[in-house]
């Protein structure tokens, strides 16, 4: 019997085993489904990591290699090459790996941890032919970056989600010609440095309000054909442009990877495509806890290493002295806002304040925050520009929230010039 | 020499292989691809249709109705995944209820057994994501659903261990009566066989016209697909039709056999190579399942795809001899999944009729098995990976299929040679992130496996490169 299994041993896996372990408990398992630790991290080799949370600018690896040096020091096991394949409701985890055979292990709290996957062509569904030269961005970016091998020379790419951004510089720096990044809605969804350092910087075309309509191509992509599209997100006829390329890159949206919490009988937020948890990170499923993409999509890693650093101790106080108590609240999302982590609190357990993580459904200008509770406005916080493709946070000191009852409502109300 | 040559390995000509490699005989079969199944075989709603909709009399209602039984048998003797889920044909207006009266006959006068018109409210109960505008429904408990390219491939496989021989990238381009053979010219050499059967799929009228005066006209008619996420996969617990039209049997909602949810097909006149999805076709498709299961979430869609049908325009399949010793099994439409076991009985019986003499050899082996990890018990489970170790790693995360699985189909009859054709045999990459995490490690292991670099590797037919080359080697005039 472990005290915590956590399943999946990249940033969130490996922030919240450390922060379990820091916290007292000292019979930790990691389970890891690749053969090295730092999950995504290991593919991306680009610098920006790490700005926040080690105030230095890493790679990918380097910022992984922070964590596994730290758990070397410490008594966790880890298993890697093996996957955990089943959670049962009461915390029995089924795994395989090849050198550790098939285990059943049971354990007093798991951690959640399982990252995210990136949507597929047959998601957006984009029409056309099937040729070779249609993949994912963090796909190729596999291709590249750890097998050595490019996936193509004249390069489109549908979506601007961070890691086709990254991708475009990428595969510029290896001879490839990226002809255009086309994305279908009016703003991007990656994070404006993203865009600077990643197209402009390269002269790369990003289109706005266009998507792609035809792939052409039989054994490999020939050409892909762009159209803008209307307010509604349907393509405009006579506004196609043809480019003439060998790849595809896609790059339209991440899904947080929830089998695990679904069969389990977790909650999930339609929303996120999470777990829904409280403000320790647990969710539904008591002793269960869940944090990083698998929980709700991040920007940067840096807040992912936080709130699993929470989470890993949120675990260790579980195992200590069982489930806190007290009545919860939930967050309600008001005006502008897609979601909230957590979604709700229970304002009896908070020690000193509270993380809120949410992103806004649109561009705002110059806004302000603002937290209620039924008529009772709790408190307000400035901002001079919001965007979906990056992420927010305030913090409630825990005096605020202490009597409320019902519900709490995030809002974005957006100033008139 | 040999004593029959096949032309064409989907559905039709490895079924034909298989019955025929029962026989002391001398087997060939020519595949202008790199895989078996790669045409209509690959791309289709998967049903193993009752029989009540051809029209009574025909050839293709005598194969449909036998080949229903026989699909089932086989299925479970080479353990392809297959599943008796019934269909239901469902009738919005009292007009299409005497349409459901009209099939109920065709499929009495068919052979079909056990077929019923149940009311609407009836339907509902045995599906409650039916719409409330069903009237009426035809209830055919004999339907099924299977893997058609797993079928093909195993009775492929059938054959080969049972000595046929397949050859793959062989394309036909000429037949030459030569005395009383015929002399099969291939991009590789030529092939000589006292006998050609045409089972060449949409392209069946071109060889046909190889061998004999022009006899009929292929027309080939596409039709599109959805395929969601299991999430979905139990909307509905058999197949859901609406009443057919002269376009063909209309758009369907079904279950898979792998636990998925298939929405289709439109049926729109196209070349017969292109394969492509088009927004107005998926569209139609979307709207008009719709008016069937309103409640299906398109947002899980995890792949769209489009398959050629080889249509004639007549109501039934042309099979038969167009030349001495040419056989045609052509323009083998729909129900021809459901029909090609049959066909190739009948296929042998006019062989048999012709002259051909059908020795039974007694080697034959009619057996196959493959190891599903997904399906073990964890006792099981626990055992085979302490036995093979391969079997412990998990490639594909969304199928859970392991490296064990994907390392025996390289010890199979017919071992893939890309990355879709392990897709094909274990499920790799089928999923809802279609690949996107072991499509890298698949194409890693057919590199090592087929002892090629990673980017000579295939994603489907031969000339489909994953990867165009090493990094830091793109040349600069790109």
């Amino acid at each position: 019997m472990y005290d915590l299994i956590v399943v999946g041993g990249g940033p969130a896996g490996l922030a919240a085993a450390l922060a379990a372990w820091d916290n007292g408990l000292r019979s930790i398992l990691v389970v890891e489904r690749d053969r090295e630790l730092g999950g995504i991290l290991n593919q991306c080799i680009h610098n920006g990591f790490g700005l926040t949370y080690f105030k230095e600018e890493l790679t990918g690896p380097e910022y992984a290699h922070r964590f596994v040096e730290l758990l070397r020091g410490t008594g966790i096991e880890i298993r890697t090459d093996t996957m955990v394949l089943d959670v049962t409701p009461d915390l029995m985890v089924h795994m395989t790996g090849p050198a550790s055979g098939y285990r059943v292990e049971a354990a007093r709290s798991v951690i959640l941890a399982m990252g995210c996957r990136e949507r597929a062509r047959g998601a957006i569904g984009t029409p056309g032919s099937r040729p070779a030269g249609v993949l994912t961005a963090g796909a190729a970016q596999r291709y590249v970056n750890v097998e050595g091998y490019m996936p193509g020379k004249r390069v489109v790419i549908l979506g601007s989600g961070d890691i086709g951004l990254i991708m475009a510089r990428r595969m510029s720096l290896e001879g490839a010609k990226v002809l255009a990044c086309v994305e279908v809605m009016p703003y991007s969804g990656g994070l404006t440095r993203n865009i600077v350092q990643c197209l402009e910087d390269f002269g790369i075309p990003l289109y706005l309000s266009h998507t792609v309509t035809d792939i052409r191509g039989r054994d490999r992509v020939e050409q892909v054909v762009v159209s803008r599209v209307d307010q509604n997100r349907r393509p405009i006829p006579g506004t196609e442009m043809v480019f003439d390329c060998d790849t595809l890159l896609l790059s339209v949206g991440l899904i947080p990877e929830n089998e695990l919490t679904k069969n389990a009988g977790i909650e999930l937020d339609p929303r996120t495509k999470g777990a829904v948890v409280y403000e320790n990170m647990e969710t539904s499923l008591p002793g269960v806890f869940t944090c990083g993409n698998v929980t709700h999509v991040h920007d940067l890693v840096d807040f992912v290493t936080q709130e699993s650093q929470r989470a890993g101790a949120a675990a260790a106080e579980y195992v200590r002295s069982g489930e806190p108590a007290g009545e919860s609240v939930s967050l309600r999302n008001g005006d502008a806002v897609s979601y909230t982590v957590p979604q709700r609190v229970r304002p009896g357990s908070i020690d000193k304040s509270v993380n809120v993580f949410f992103r806004v459904n649109r561009i705002c200008g110059r806004s302000e925050i603002v937290v209620t509770a039924g008529d009772r406005r709790l408190a307000a916080f400035k901002r001079d520009r919001l965007a979906p493709g990056e992420m927010e946070h305030i913090t409630l000191p825990g005096k605020l929230l202490q009597g409320i009852t019902g519900e709490i409502t995030v809002s974005v109300k957006e100033a008139l010039e | 020499m040999t004593d029959v040559l096949i032309i064409g390995c989907g559905i039709t000509g490895a079924a034909t292989a298989m019955e025929l490699s029962h026989y002391k005989l001398s087997v060939t079969v020519l595949e202008r691809e790199n895989d078996v199944a790669l045409g209509a075989t690959r791309a289709n709603s998967a049903i193993v249709h009752a029989g009540y909709d051809p029209r009574p009399g025909t050839l293709m209602a005598k194969l449909n109705v036998r080949g229903n039984a026989l699909t089932r048998e086989l299925c479970e003797k080479l353990d392809v995944p297959y599943r008796r889920c019934g269909s239901l044909v469902l009738a919005f207006s009292e007009k299409e209820v005497e349409t459901l009266r009209e099939l109920l006959d065709r499929g009495t006068q068919n052979g079909v057994p056990d077929l019923e018109i149940i009311s609407g409210d009836e339907a509902r109960a045995m599906e409650p994501n039916l719409s409330d505008a069903v009237v009426a429904a035809l209830r055919a408990p004999t339907a099924g659903i299977c893997s058609p390219w797993e079928l093909c491939l195993a009775m492929a496989e059938t054959a080969v261990k049972n000595g046929a021989e397949l050859h793959l990238d062989t394309a036909v381009t000429g037949l030459e009566r030569a005395g009383d053979r015929w002399l099969v010219h291939t991009g590789r050499g030529d092939y000589e066989a006292r006998y050609v059967i045409n089972a060449a799929g949409v392209d069946s009228a071109l060889v046909h016209d190889m061998a004999a005066p022009h006899g009929f006209d292929i027309r080939p008619s596409r039709g599109e697909y959805y395929i969601l996420d299991k999430s979905e996969g139990k909307r509905v617990d058999t197949v859901i039709f609406q009443c057919p039209s002269e376009r063909g049997k209309g758009v369907l909602v079904g279950p898979t056999v792998h636990g998925n949810l298939i929405v289709g097909p439109n049926a729109e006149p196209s070349d017969p190579h292109d394969v492509s999805t088009t927004a107005q076709g998926l569209d139609f498709v979307k709207e008009t399942a719709r008016l069937s299961v309103p409640s299906i979430d398109f947002s899980q869609s995890i792949r769209n795809f489009a398959g050629v049908r080889a249509n004639s325009g007549r109501d039934d399949f042309v099979i038969g001899f167009a030349a001495p010793g040419f056989l045609d099994l052509a323009a083998i439409c729909s129900p021809g999944l459901t029909s090609a076991a049959a066909i190739g009985e009948y296929a042998a019986g006019l062989l048999k009729n012709d002259g051909l003499a059908l020795e039974e050899d007694p080697a034959f082996r009619l057996e196959r098995h493959r190891i599903r990890f997904k399906e073990l018990s964890p006792r099981d489970r626990a055992a085979l990976v302490a036995r093979e170790p391969a079997y412990g790693r998990v490639i594909c995360r969304c199928e859970t299929v392991t490296e064990g699985e994907i390392l025996a189909c390289f010890r199979s009859p017919i071992p893939p040679r890309s990355v879709d054709g392990v897709k094909r045999r274990v499920n790799a990459g089928m999923g809802r992130c279609q690949g996107g995490f072991c499509g890298p490690r698949v194409v890693e292991i057919l590199s090592r496996q087929l002892g090629v670099a990673m980017d000579e590797i295939d994603q489907d037919r031969s000339g489909s490169r994953v990867l165009i080359g090493e990094t830091k080697g793109v040349r600069e005039d790109v």
